[in-house]
């Protein structure tokens, strides 16, 4: 499966996430400009982690109207995998390809630490190697992961299980403090209705050898790479 | 034209920078303060502009680029008509 890694002026996690599927995974993976309008005929788009555009006006805000993203929206239309990690995630509900959007943490903290994530759909491409229900730990690091959509986007949302990853305690339980930054629903990760563009504010790239204190992340990735 | 556009969050929004700035106001003695909204201006200095194309133009610039109309609400005024 071949993977292209976006970056954006302000990436700053687009060489761990290159790094992760070509050395840990072996996959072929390029690097996407944003200014480009070329995907290099990749199978999925990496939206990487970082402060886009120094995050001005809001986080993804900006990124969005790279020249670049007009092909990821177009490839997303079409059906390829399209992650988007923190910062990504962000831009992606920026650019409306998934819904809802982002406010400032509950505690106005930058949050960079472990936290546990309970897979509430293991049913999608993103995660087919993992169980419903399993407790996953994976660090975060992001100020504006404050997941906020409509009440009748939500309704909708849990009907159609678009909600793939949510905050919880190390057993699953979902409490107050496990929601580390105030998103509604405890909403750690989603994907669209299609099932092919997934965002998450975790990084699961960080979480990917036993070196970074985790290998929970791998299940994003291996659940890609059994579908291809 | 000089344009004047304010954001902020919708009311049905926490605003989580608001509520720190309100308790922060409350322990400076100020107990009158009800509720503190945070938000940010933009000063648009615009070229050749009628008022009329004003008000097609800038709620579009403040809809698609300024707010997000998902958490956020705008007004604006001209400042100047120059």
């Amino acid at each position: 499966m071949k993977f292209g890694v976006v970056v954006f002026p302000g990436s700053n996690c687009d060489q761990d996430t290159y790094d992760a599927l070509k050395d840990v995974f072996r996959q072929p993976t390029v690097f996407l400009w944003h200014k480009d309008h070329d995907l290099k005929k990749v199978d999925c788009v990496v939206l990487p982690g970082g402060f886009a555009y120094g995050d001005y006006l809001r986080s993804g805000a900006i990124a969005r109207f790279s020249p670049i993203m007009k092909e990821v929206a177009e490839f997303a239309g079409r059906g390829g995998f399209v992650l988007g990690i923190c910062n990504g995630f962000q831009v992606l509900l920026e650019i409306g390809l998934l819904p809802g959007a982002m406010i400032r943490n509950k505690n106005l903290k930058f949050l960079c630490q472990f936290v546990h994530l309970r897979l509430e759909n293991a049913g999608t491409a993103f995660t087919r190697t993992g169980t419903a229900g399993q407790v996953l730990r994976i660090p975060i690091a992001h100020f504006d992961g404050n997941y906020y959509a409509p009440p009748e986007t939500l309704r909708d949302m849990e009907a159609r299980r678009q909600i793939v990853l949510r905050y919880c305690e190390p057993d699953g339980r979902l409490t107050d403090e496990s929601n580390v930054n105030g998103s509604l629903g405890a909403i750690a990760g989603i994907m669209n209705k299609e099932g092919n563009v997934m965002g998450l504010m975790p990084h699961p790239e960080r979480a990917a050898e036993d070196i970074f204190g985790s290998r929970d992340g791998r299940v994003i990735f291996e659940s890609l790479l059994k579908g291809a | 034209m000089k344009v004047r556009i304010l954001v902020s969050l919708k009311t049905s929004i926490l605003d989580p920078q608001g509520q720190t700035v309100k308790n922060a106001l409350h322990t400076l003695g100020y107990d009158r303060v009800r509720d503190v909204r945070q938000g940010k201006v933009f000063e648009l200095d615009l070229e050749g502009l009628t008022e009329e194309d004003a008000r097609t133009l800038i709620p579009e610039i403040g809809d698609r680029v300024l707010a997000n109309p998902i958490i956020e609400d705008f007004t604006w005024q001209i400042l100047d008509k120059a």
